[in-house]
């Protein structure tokens, strides 16, 4: 296995990005939503689309723009269509994102044409190209690095009110936090932490950084503070463990299983997110043996 | 252009083989996530869409192996399925074993199996030949691909989907409504549950090709959603949803002729979700723009009960020739509101109004109609003061009868209290009783 | 071999290591109604869908006429609490009674003419005949229940296990409830009925089962609601008017207007 300065930028970027998607996706487990993060990864498409036929380039303003008001539609839309037609939450929601994606498909595949833009590179992301940089620091570090500490501090200040907002909406509408505006707010930043990390992971596998890191931490710890904490680790952890066996055991063991000798090391952010699904089930075992030797398991129905 | 007709004529055999694929496909998903929505696990659907990659990408490096052709669709497909099912056995692992959620569970095992099936498609996409590019189009759908063969796949398998649920449909429809009370009746609940979900992963399957697995499930959630607006019978919303969703696959394989360039798989789904905007509007039972209209009707009514009966109790009072002021002073109401329910009303035929338009008279079909309408009310208004426990859940003005809604005893009861309130001069009486 | 309906020994349920239901003993007398009452969260509901299987039990065992449960399902009906379902299902009132025939039926088999008529003849008997092809949500919340009841009567089962079914109903409801146990103890069958109006309970029903985790007492209305009783059931949370009030609803006892 051979270790070079691009492979240190790449676990760098990963973990960097991996972990300011955590910071908000702990937020949507908690609201026990987090199918909008898959709903919004899914529904920045067009806005990325979009932002690309505007500005003919990959990374701008627009693009942002575009992907946080598609993000900002399909919460506001569904919300509506739940309301008004009285159809069900999930259903709503799957209804204004699929749609919003199929939409998206067909602008890249016009935008394509003009702009040298690859689905799936919009899809899952190309971390070992977009580390590739003429810079010291490559661009993507900078970003990443800003979108989580922007993450971290929003979080630091709204916390008490993120917290209720979660546990008792109700409660907190009565108390004057505008938790109907919080739960806007947590959507555009999900979705600007989507666009950000779409150039890495691409943008469905951002839900898996989303909230596999959140839900293992949840295994963890019974506090938000510590949930926070803790998905803050395992993001990390997931970076370099999916990194590491990219480039060296899971070529391996594909080549062993399949017979073929010519594998070489996979997609980085792939790995990632299947490493943060080990980690994740891991915990879970582990936390289902250890409540059954103490005793508080569920028994079976007499 | 002659693309279009050649598509719509179905005169080219592919083209029938796709069109027959895709409406296949669209009917059996819709009739499957008819169920899905019921039992609001819609988005189990984009899940399974999302587990199947590892499946598919792992049978392909396996084909060799097994000596199977890695083109083979049928191969892909039981990849597919056993990768789709570990993932639902994993959500409902996840359900089982610890305090998560559903959404939860889901968002995890969609995004974990579907990270290791991009993993695994980029040790595929380095091998030489571009064998990828096939399993590329399973992701996004590409039906122009499919043969004669799979449309016999897709054939079977959408009737097998249809026949279950056609034989188990009133198995599925109390699991979705009352899930306790169907298993203390003894019906197997877990299985059923797990059926349904096999199911869903038979649809996906059969999706593979036509929309690819990422669109999968908006077949599965819009036109079930679509239909519900159409009808309150489940029987009903699930051919509407199998209709609404063989329409869609045909527009969006139409469509995809005339624009060669752009995905079908899409056009499909964009084309589902107009039908879907044009119920949410205009659906019969529950569309916005319906509701709001019956509304609007409710309303027009309700002024017009208001005025016959304010007319009703001037006449009472007074002169049976009964002035527009009178009638404006019984409440507060829009002047103009009363005017045109007035020339309405005249129109009708139940006023007889002077040609000023400011002095009416009921005349005998106006008569009769106000006397039905008081009665109700006074009625109405005695038991919401004699019952006010229960009275609010149960007082339906807009019944014709008031017999319609309360037991002809109670209703016998309150006439009496009426006519006794109105011995007392407590209350005016019973204008059927009353009767010149 | 034990007759009676439903005999339930030491049940004991907990849920998220809180105990619920501790060392519950019961038994139902054939040919009554009773009802179950106990403060809220005294797990009155949790003893109906434990003994019926819907919430594991720690321990226990529950015999429905000297059985388990399985072998007896037919002779068995459950009335769950109307919160359950969703009403804005797209069924109509009929659909729902005839779900009680299902078992009938069986498997794969659809659902014919003459179960339609069998629907709408249970339908009748609570007062809703004319409302049988209505969709459920167009229904009040006490025809909602008496739809869940003429789903039970349609089963033609001799143990009716009920949950809450006087809960906000109307009087005409009520009215239909009551003429509806009457006429069920008096074909033979067994009533059972988790209830929560200490006002109504000694007038509604024969025999009483006063619950509070454990089982306080069970027994005709008259005998076991004594203020001592109500006093362990309910502890600090019975006043004096409601005591008041409970003495007065015991037959026998003058009634004020």
């Amino acid at each position: 296995m051979i270790w070079t300065e691009l492979d240190t930028w790449i676990v760098l970027t990963g973990a960097l990005t991996a972990m300011a998607c955590a910071v908000p996706g702990v937020f949507l487990l908690l609201n026990k939503q987090s199918m909008l993060g898959d709903a919004i990864s899914h529904a920045v498409l067009p806005g990325l689309a979009i932002g690309f036929l505007v500005s003919g380039s990959r990374d701008s303003f627009p693009m942002l723009l575009g992907a946080v008001l598609a993000g900002l539609f399909t919460a506001v839309v569904s919300g509506v269509i739940e309301r008004r037609g009285r159809v069900e939450t999930g259903a709503s929601l799957g209804v204004v994102f699929c749609s919003l994606f199929a939409l998206g498909l067909i602008l890249i595949r016009i935008a394509a044409d003009h702009v040298d833009l690859d689905p799936g590179c919009v899809l899952y992301g190309a971390l070992e190209l977009a580390v590739i940089d003429s810079a010291a620091v490559p661009r993507i570090v900078w970003q990443s690095t800003a979108i989580l500490l922007l993450n971290l501090t929003l979080v630091a200040v709204f916390f008490k009110e993120l917290q209720l907002a979660a546990f008792d909406p109700r409660f907190a509408r009565a108390s004057g936090i505008p938790s109907g505006g919080i739960h806007h707010g947590l959507t555009v930043i999900t979705a600007l932490t989507t666009v950000v990390a779409f150039e890495s992971v691409g943008s469905i596998l951002v839900i898996a950084m989303l909230i596999v890191p959140g839900a293992s931490a949840m295994l963890l710890s019974r506090s938000v503070a510590g949930v926070l904490f803790w998905s803050l680790v395992v993001a990390l952890a997931s970076a370099l463990a999916g990194h590491l066996l990219a480039i060296s055991v899971a070529p391996a063991w594909l080549g062993w299983l399949t017979g073929r000798q010519d594998l070489g090391s996979l997609n980085s952010a792939g790995m990632m997110a299947a490493s943060a699904g080990l980690i994740f089930f891991t915990l879970l075992a582990a936390s289902h043996f250890a409540r059954s030797i103490s005793g508080h398991g569920r028994t079976s129905v007499l | 252009m002659e693309s279009f007709w050649r598509v719509l004529l179905l005169q080219d055999h592919n083209t029938r083989v796709v069109l027959a694929g895709a409406c296949l496909f669209g009917a059996a998903a819709g009739l499957a996530g008819t169920f899905l929505l019921l039992r609001k696990r819609s988005l189990l659907g984009d899940t399974l869409g999302h587990a199947t990659l590892p499946g598919i990408t792992l049978a392909f490096l396996l084909a060799e192996t097994f000596g199977v052709s890695s083109r083979s669709f049928l191969w892909l497909a039981s990849g597919a399925a056993l990768s789709g099912v570990a993932g639902m056995g994993a959500v409902l692992l996840i359900r089982k074993t610890s305090h998560l959620k559903d959404d939860a569970a889901l968002a995890i095992v969609l995004s974990v199996f579907f990270g290791a099936g991009i993993a695994m498609l980029s040790a595929i996409q380095q091998l030489p030949g571009g064998q990828a590019a096939g399993l590329e189009r399973l992701i996004y759908g590409n039906p122009a691909s499919m043969t004669s063969s799979d449309a016999w796949f897709v054939l079977v398998a959408s009737l097998l989907v249809a026949g279950v649920c056609g034989f188990l449909f009133k198995e599925f429809t109390l699991l979705c409504f009352d899930e306790s009370y169907a298993q203390t009746a003894g019906w197997p609940v877990r299985p059923l549950d797990v059926l349904l979900m096999g199911l869903v992963v038979l649809v996906t399957i059969v999706g593979l090709q036509t929309v690819g697995i990422l669109l999968v499930v908006a077949l599965l959630v819009i036109p079930p959603a679509a239909a519900r607006f159409w009808s309150d019978d489940l029987r009903v919303m699930a051919l509407f949803a199998a209709g609404v969703g063989a329409l869609s696959s045909m527009v969006g394989v139409v469509v995809s002729a005339l624009l060669p360039g752009l995905p079908t798989g899409a056009l499909i789904v964009l084309s589902a979700a107009l039908f879907f905007g044009v119920s949410l509007l205009l659906g019969k039972k529950r569309g916005i723009i319906i509701r709001h209209l019956l509304e609007r009707e409710a309303a027009r009514r309700l002024v017009r009960e208001h005025v016959l009966r304010a007319i009703f109790e001037c006449a009472e009072e007074g002169r049976s020739v009964v002035s527009l002021e009178q009638v404006l002073a019984k409440r507060p109401w829009k002047k103009n509101e009363v005017v045109s329910e007035i020339a309405q009303l005249t129109d009708d035929g139940l006023l007889t109004t002077d040609p000023s338009a400011l002095s009416f008279q009921l005349n005998g079909r106006g008569d009769s109609e106000a006397r039905r309408l008081v009665r109700n009310h006074r009625l109405w208004e005695i038991y919401l003061l004699n019952h006010a426990d229960v009275a609010p859940a149960r007082v339906d003005r807009d019944a014709d009868l008031i017999e319609h809604v309360l037991d002809q005893r109670l209703v016998d009861e309150l006439e009496d209290l009426l006519d006794e309130k109105a011995r007392e001069r407590l209350v005016p009486g019973n204008p059927e009783k009353n009767l010149p | 071999m034990s007759t009676l309906p439903l005999e339930i020994r030491s049940l004991n349920v907990a849920y998220h290591r809180k105990m619920v239901l501790w060392d519950a003993d019961l038994s139902i007398r054939p040919g009554r109604s009773t009802a179950i009452v106990g403060p809220n969260g005294a797990g009155k509901s949790t003893l109906l869908k434990a003994a019926l299987g819907l919430i594991p039990a720690a321990s226990g065992e529950v015999l429905f006429y000297g059985e388990p449960l399985k072998k007896v399902r037919s002779r068995v009906a459950y009335v769950p609490q109307r919160e359950s379902v969703d009403w804005d299902f797209p069924v109509s009132a009929r659909d729902v009674v005839a779900m009680g025939l299902y078992k009938k039926i069986g498997w794969c088999l659809p659902v014919r003419a003459r179960h339609r008529r069998m629907a709408d003849e249970a339908l009748a008997d609570v007062g809703l005949a004319d409302f049988a092809g209505r969709q459920i949500s167009q229904l009040s919340g006490g025809q909602q229940q008496r739809v869940f009841l003429a789903r039970a009567l349609a089963q033609k089962a001799d143990l009716h296990l009920m949950d809450e079914p006087f809960a906000s109903v109307d009087a005409a409801t009520e009215q239909a409830i009551l003429t509806l146990i009457e006429r069920l103890k008096l074909e033979g069958g067994t009533v059972v009925c988790v209830h929560h109006d200490l006002d109504t309970v000694a007038e509604y029903f024969d025999d009483v089962i006063l619950l509070n985790m454990r089982v306080v007492a069970q027994g005709p209305a008259s005998e076991v609601l004594t203020p001592e009783n109500l006093r362990k059931t309910y502890g600090a949370r019975l006043t004096l008017l409601d005591e008041a009030v409970v003495d007065l609803s015991r037959p026998g006892a003058p009634r004020e207007s």
